[in-house]
């Protein structure tokens, strides 16, 4: 279990990074926390030639809160700072909250936010709690920056809009709306273990306690992190009773996701971690909407 | 000090060596122009190797030598049966040990088939992949009953049939024992276990000294006097030419005994070709082929009952895996055919089993050693017997123990050791009273239990009994020296695997001579230092390596005792040993240890004729049998019956090793123990598929239990001496893991009463817990399976035209590079495969198109090679004619082998559809030209 051979490159900054990379095309892979690529390249299932280091990247290790309550993360914040941040715990703290399903602490402290949401596996629990989030990412190349929204962000199993010789260079998490609510549950073999299925759900009242919108996402169950849209479609409108709540997690579990089989959970098992984990995430973040914890002022 | 240390609570003498990293491991021994070995190993389970070209990595820099097995000349020879069958009369065994490297025929993935040595590791794996195998796939042996079927496929052909054993042990009349009894309880059980997974793997350095003509040979072993003897012996050497050293290891559990493992007798035959030092170190991914491991029993068992629950007899016939080669005996079915017997009285025992060869690694014993697998069956059947009778789950076993006064009993039937299966001693009844009251028996079951239950919470106990026959024969030794410094010096020849024998060793020691514990120093695994024994296995160290060291030490006092006694001018019975010193009884005349050692060496005078110099003796201790510990297991579990998922609350151990030498030491072996048993109830199995292909070759599949896993463990001790040892010890190592499995089964069972579902079987897995709960068949997961349907907007003959034009089907290839026709529907060509961290991966593939029926139906088979592994699909494609235009309709079955079987399964579905659908996109769009096409599934 010995990598093959390959250049490394130890950055400084951004754009020395962006050079590097330009230089030898799909040859090249970041290194981010190492968490993924390394064990990859152990198993030589990754032989990059070139590696590209981005721990001296300092510029990309930053948490900020903006005055529009926005969460600010740079691609190299490791999962650890997200877990114990208070700008992330105050103002994305979905994402705060997750963070002890992610790996162990060992490989928190080591693991970024940037390299989860780059590698993109589809039992990821980052991937999925940024999409319920809507979060924005911003992708920096030698021709520019742009923002892509969390939905065109992840295309597939393993597979992201970045092109290659970009970077993931930050993160943005819009602040929770009012009368809103969250919750992330998942189901792993063991701890940190990636999940058998997960599910994050954020979900807003309206003035009269009804569902105006939520988004559950999905991990664990297909390509990538799905949106679960006809559970959506079911709680738009309805009040968080009981019935409602199965009723979505009945339409989330069954049409929302084909889920795949493997050698811990077959398909069908995975669909009904899917109703119930759906069902429980809703009736939690409903709760916590209702009592009013979304409102990001009061905390 | 304490008065004395045996039973003390003493902290370990290793601790901070091993704290401080300044323990050495195999893997510390750095040499001067040391080399690196790596070794090809088959991707098939069983097959025809036809040929190895190892040209191209001969010709790599830094190779420095590369062997297959025609290299080898006589030093290729199968390695040795270990453990000889017991003299049970019937009894049918074969021998098939295991090779150095395949000459012929593969018979496991993972089977070595050439060794590379290198500059560096790094260089001699990359020279892996310049080995070309050739191997003729053979159809695999896997599932037991599959192997023992007519006309199935032969691990060894020169046998007739898999069978490669068959014992019959019977006791008692069991058809009258069932014609009396009031209930006859049949089931099925099915007990899989897994890896020792050892936080070190395996590892061997050799170097030659030619000056001195000695080999130094450092091996992770569990018995270093047998692998120097069997290595001396197949390299021509004096056993004195050969020194084996095991330091500390990281871990042994079992696989890593006298094993003769190709890695440790090809290391040190190469060590002496080169005349340099060459390491290898077992990576995690080896070790899940390369070391032994432990794997299922399948059990027809039968329990004849009286009414009031005495057992009157059991009848059990079993099917045993014991993998591709057999070198380590039929220890491990013999010990699951003896410890069903557990605690009970069983008038009637009527016992067979069959040992079935298959295409996985070779079965010896783990932790346990077949002894959960006859522990389960048995409480599974008091567990059925007791719910039918209406019986107390205590009270059952109550009414069935053998009582204290009726000891030594004799079973009657042969045990693994060759010797009658004959129960020292025990005290069964209280043992079980402790661990009801310590889990709360009765609390539990008469309010925790229907209070969760009225909260719709599925709380379960489960607790029973098991025996473990431990500390064995032949024989180990032991030679105790009072050194002039007045430090003791202890050399044994068992090696040690982090058990805490330095601890135990010392105190048995230092209590004999009256030292103090800290100048004891202890050292085992060395051939040099000590050169008699077997090894550590069985749960017998402590027993008889610590029985002969008390030995050695009770001679030393002796030769004390003499020489003091002339010195002092007192006769022996006048003196006392204390602190170190010799001393006349009531007085204050006394000798240091150290001076008495000095003195019985002289430099002038004489050593008194009938007497030896120094103060230092040697013993050894070889019981005719091996003395029966016992214990209960008890635990308090949750199961959540929406996602099953289970969480393990309270775990309670009572167990009676008799004497105890260090309380800690045992409860860090049950702690270690239970964490075992509880991954093999619940996390760990081995996975797998019809093809022989492991399924979760990681650690990221293969679920070891972690400490979120695993429970605070409480334990009560009990002592019932064993009157076969002078110190009264029994064994502890693997008592742990024993009743894991059956005591899970049975709080799984009682959580889910309301759901009436049976457990019987070990390992569970959410997944299959959730089958049992749907009431579905077990399904074992083989194969991708894709399919589904097309529309192609063209007429079925151009569509199946176009099927058929290698420019087409090429597109379909993810990543298809180029396709050649080769014959008349057989194409040869590339294509590269990128999905997340995979980067483009190479595969040489060859497409074969089949039973052509145009324009209608056809079969494809793709075969893909390259480093990563192998795949083979089969797809199964129909063309229809609708008003739309096409339909296609495909069913692919994915096979695949090497790396990508073992580590990939995570993502193997998904990624198998998405490949699919790119595939046929991209036909279609190659087809676009000729009009459009859309997809419906
Ligand atoms: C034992 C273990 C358990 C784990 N369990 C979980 C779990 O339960 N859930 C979970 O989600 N994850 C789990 N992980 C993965 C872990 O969370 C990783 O940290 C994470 O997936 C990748 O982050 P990283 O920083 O280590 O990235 P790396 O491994 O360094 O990189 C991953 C990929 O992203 C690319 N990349 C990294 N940064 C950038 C960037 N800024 N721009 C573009 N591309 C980039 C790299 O080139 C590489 O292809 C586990 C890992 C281990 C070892």
């Amino acid at each position: 279990m010995k990598p093959a051979a390959f250049a490394y490159h130890r950055p400084a900054s951004v754009d020395e990074a962006l050079e590097i990379l330009h230089a030898h095309g799909s040859d090249a892979k970041p290194l981010a926390g190492g968490q993924s690529l390394i064990p990859a390249m152990n198993f030589r299932l990754a032989r990059p030639g070139v590696l590209v280091d981005l721990n001296r990247v300092t510029e990309l290790d930053f948490v900020r809160r903006d005055d529009r309550g926005e969460i600010h993360c740079g691609a190299m914040t490791r999962q650890r700072t997200l877990e114990h941040h208070t700008d992330v715990i105050r103002g994305a703290p979905l994402l705060a909250e997750t963070m002890p399903s992610v790996a162990h602490a060992q490989i928190r402290n080591r693991g970024t936010l940037g390299g989860s949401a780059a590698h993109a596996d589809p039992a990821a629990e980052i991937p999925a709690v940024l999409l319920a989030l809507d979060a924005r990412f911003i992708v920096r190349g030698r021709e520019g920056t742009r923002s892509v929204s969390a939905e065109r962000f992840f295309t597939g199993l393993f597979q992201t809009a970045l092109a290659p010789g970009e970077l993931l260079v930050e993160v943005v998490c819009p602040p929770p709306p009012p009368r809103s609510g969250w919750a992330f549950l998942e189901v792993a073999r063991r701890h940190g273990d990636y999940a058998l299925a997960g599910v994050a759900a954020v979900v807003t009242l309206d003035e009269r306690g009804r569902c105006a919108d939520s988004r559950i996402t999905l991990l664990g169950v297909g390509e990538g992190p799905v949106l679960a849209a006809r559970a959506r479609k079911a709680l738009k409108g309805e009040p968080p009773t009981p019935a409602a709540l199965r009723e979505a997690a009945q339409a989330a579990a069954a049409k929302d996701v084909d889920p795949p089989g493997d050698i811990h959970a077959s398909s069908a098992y995975r669909r009904q971690l899917v109703g119930v984990l759906t069902r429980r995430a809703l009736a939690a973040a409903f709760e916590r909407a209702s009592a009013g914890a979304g409102d990001a002022t009061k905390r | 000090m304490p008065e004395r240390y045996v039973g003390a609570r003493v902290r370990r003498s290793e601790d901070e060596r091993l704290l401080t990293g300044r323990a050495l491991f195999v893997d510390d021994v750095q040499l001067d122009g040391q080399l690196h070995a790596a070794f090809v190993r088959s991707e098939h389970a069983h097959g025809r190797l036809r040929d190895v070209d190892v040209s191209a990595a001969r010709r790599r820099p830094g190779v420095i030598s590369v062997i297959t097995a025609a290299d080898l000349g006589d030093y290729w020879r199968p390695g040795p049966l270990l453990v000889p069958p017991p003299p049970i009369p019937g009894l049918i065994f074969h021998t098939c040990t295991q090779v150095p490297l395949v000459r012929d025929k593969v018979r496991h993935v993972g089977e070595p088939i050439a060794m590379i040595v290198a500059q560096s590791r790094y260089v001699a794996e990359d020279a892996l992949a310049d080995v070309v195998v050739d191997i003729e796939p053979l159809p695999a042996v896997v599932d037991l009953e599959a192997a023992m079927a007519a006309g199935a496929a032969r691990v060894h052909e020169h046998l007739a049939s898999n069978l490669a054993a068959h014992v019959v042990q019977r006791t008692g009349d069991y058809d009258a024992a069932r014609a009396a009894a009031h209930r006859v309880i049949r089931r099925r059980f099915r007990y899989d276990r897994g890896l020792s997974a050892a936080i070190e793997n395996r590892c061997v350095v050799a170097q030659w000294d030619a000056r001195a003509e000695e080999l130094t040979i450092w091996d992770t072993t569990q018995a270093p006097i047998p692998i120097r003897n069997g290595l001396a012996a197949r390299l021509g050497l004096l056993e004195s030419q050969v020194r084996v050293i095991a330091p500390f290891v990281g871990g042994g559990f079992g696989p890593k005994i006298m094993m003769h493992y190709p890695e440790e007798v090809l290391i040190p035959w190469i060590a002496m070709q080169l005349g340099r030092p060459v390491k290898w170190t077992e990576d995690r991914q080896e070790n899940f082929f390369a070391t032994t491991q432990e794997r299922g029993q399948v059990h027809d068992a039968e329990l004849a009952v009286a009414q009031d629950g005495r057992i009157l007899g059991i009848r059990d016939v079993f099917l045993h895996d014991t993998g591709a080669y057999d070198p380590y005996g039929l220890t491990v079915p013999i010990n699951s055919q003896c410890t069903l017997l557990g605690p009970y009285d069983v008038p009637a025992y009527d016992t067979e089993f069959t040992a079935v060869f298959t295409n996985k690694p070779i079965v010896t014993p783990v932790r346990g050693a077949g002894r959960q697998h006859g522990v389960f069956v048995m409480e599974r059947l008091l567990d059925l017997a007791a719910r039918e009778l209406g019986l107390d789950r205590l009270e059952i076993r109550r009414r069935n123990y053998l009582s204290r006064d009726r000891f030594p009993y004799d079973h009657h039937i042969l045990f693994q050791d060759s010797a009658p299966l004959v129960y020292d001693s025990g005290d069964y009844a209280p043992a079980l009273e402790e661990a009801a009251k310590l889990i709360g028996y009765h609390h539990f079951l008469h309010e925790e239990q229907p209070r969760a239950r009225a909260a719709g919470r599925h709380v379960g106990l489960g607790i029973v009994s098991y025996i473990e026959g431990t500390g064995i024969g032949p024989y180990e030794g032991a030679r105790v020296t009072v050194e002039p410094s007045g430090q003791v010096r202890v050399a044994t020849g068992v090696g040690t695997q982090g058990q805490g024998h330095f601890t135990a060793f010392a105190q048995i020691v230092a209590d004999v001579l009256a030292v103090r514990i800290e100048h004891v120093h202890v050292v085992t695994g060395d051939t040099r230092e000590f050169n008699w024994g077997t090894g550590t296995f069985a749960s017998r160290g402590a027993v008889v390596a610590g029985t002969a060291c008390h030995a050695a030490a009770t001679a030393v006092r002796t030769k004390v005792f003499d020489l003091a006694s002339r010195l002092l001018e007192t006769p022996p019975e006048g003196l006392e040993l204390v602190g170190g010193a010799v001393r006349v009884v009531g007085s204050d005349r006394s000798i240091d240890l150290g001076a008495l050692a000095a003195q019985a060496n002289p430099l002038r005078g004489a050593v008194r004729p009938g007497t030896e110099p120094g103060l230092e003796a040697t013993a050894y201790y070889g019981p005719d049998r091996g003395s029966t510990a016992s214990g209960v297991h008890a635990m308090i579990v949750e199961v959540d019956p929406e996602t099953a998922m289970v969480t393990i609350q309270k775990y309670v151990v009572v167990h009676d090793c008799g004497r105890l030498i260090n309380p800690m030491l045992v409860e860090g072996q049950i702690h270690g123990g239970v964490a075992h048993g509880i991954g093999n109830a619940f996390y760990e199995q081995l996975m797998w598929d019809d093809n022989g292909q492991l399924q979760n070759a990681s650690l990221m599949d293969y679920l070891l239990p972690t400490a979120t896993e695993v429970p605070p463990i409480v334990i009560g001790h009990r002592e019932t001496p064993s009157p076969l040892s002078p110190i009264g010890l029994k064994g502890v190592g693997e008592a742990g893991c024993i009743p894991t499995g059956a005591a899970f089964a049975q709080a799984v069972e009682d959580a889910l009463a309301d759901f009436h579902v049976e457990i019987t079987e070990i390992p569970l897995s959410p997944d299959r817990l959730f089958q049992l709960l749907q009431r579905t068949p077990p399904q074992r997961r083989n194969q991708v399976i894709v399919e589904g349907s097309y529309v192609f907007r063209l007429p079925r003959a151009v569509v199946w035209d176009a099927l058929q034009d290698p420019a087409v089907l090429v597109r379909a290839l993810p990543g298809g590079m180029a396709l050649e026709q080769q014959g008349e529907a057989s194409y040869h060509g590339a294509m590269r495969v990128g999905i997340g961290p995979v980067t483009a991966a190479e595969f040489t593939v060859r497409v074969t198109l089949l039973d052509r029926e145009p324009p209608q139906r056809f079969a494809m088979v793709v075969d893909g090679h390259s480093g990563l592994g192998f795949t083979r699909g089969t797809a199964q494609v129909s063309l229809e004619e609708d008003a739309a235009g096409t339909v296609m309709r495909y069913r692919a079955e994915l096979q695949v082998g090497g790396r990508i079987a073992g580590v990939g399964q995570r993502v193997l579905d998904t990624a198998a559809k998405l490949m699919t659908r790119q595939g046929l996109e991209l036909v279609h769009r190659e087809l676009a030209g000729r009009r459009t096409g859309e997809a419906s599934a």
